[in-house]
């Protein structure tokens, strides 16, 4: 289990010290607040996949691990990609990569999307998926910019759900 | 960090009109960053889905993840 205690000094000062309140829900901003309900049943969904994991496929741009704020830029992974082929770059220091790079379904589960959807638990699989570097320390243009455009692009795909997974 | 970037996208997302579920392997960050619906997994960093080569596991814990989309009284917070 993932605990505050068991990560590295530097990591557990850094977090304890980090203003986490200034990106806490503030109820006059509707952007940290909104609520969307479910509209229809998972069946008939159409499911897209965000990480943090800073994976990329191979012929696009790695991410800029020497941004000192973090790299807020994000990459656009299809559906069909297979996944051993993507790549990572990622600079955090309080993760074991080891898993991931045997396994890339840990932040892009997407041959678990093909199995449910195969088995009719989900509807359908959105055309593009997206993956983020982790480390973002200053989030203001992953705030203004990168997240509502990816945003944009899952609502063009006419995407219901997305799941996000940390790294 | 990758908690409050998770979190960050997803309110941006939901904002837009898409119902969102995160998996979550810090829940003091989690609690603070207070996302719409998040499952905690009791596992390492770089383990969100449990383990590498382990589809039961993997797809286990995506169900109990969905389980939590039909949820409105957000911000939701459960243990896998």
């Amino acid at each position: 289990m993932a605990r505050m205690d068991e990560l590295d000094l530097p990591e557990r000062l850094f977090l304890k010290g980090y203003p986490f309140k200034r990106f806490a829900p503030r109820p006059n901003d509707p952007v940290t607040t909104t609520m969307t309900p479910l509209r229809k049943p998972l069946a008939e969904c159409t499911v897209a996949l965000a990480t943090t994991a800073g994976l990329s496929l191979p012929g696009q741009p790695p991410f800029d691990k020497t941004i000192k704020m973090g790299d807020s830029s994000f990459r656009e992974i299809p559906s069909y990609v297979s996944l051993e082929s993507l790549e990572m770059n990622h600079r955090s220091w309080a993760f074991d990569y080891r898993g991931v790079m045997r396994d890339r379904n840990l932040a892009l589960p997407l041959d678990r999307l093909r199995e449910m959807q195969k088995r009719g638990e989900i509807g359908a699989i959105a055309p593009h998926h997206y993956s983020f570097m982790g480390s973002i320390v200053g989030p203001a243009k992953l705030i203004k910019a990168s997240a509502p455009e990816v945003a944009r692009r899952l609502v063009a795909d006419s995407v219901d759900v997305v799941l996000l997974t940390p790294f | 960090m990758c908690h409050q970037s998770v979190g960050l996208i997803q309110r941006a997302i939901e904002y837009a009109g898409i119902t969102t579920v995160s998996i979550s392997l810090l829940r003091e960050i989690t609690e603070k960053i207070r996302p719409p619906r998040a499952l905690f997994v009791p596992r390492p960093l770089g383990y969100p889905l449990g383990e590498p080569d382990n589809p039961n596991v993997q797809t286990r814990i995506m169900r109990a993840a969905f389980a939590l989309l039909p949820r409105t009284d957000v911000p939701v917070l459960e243990n896998f």
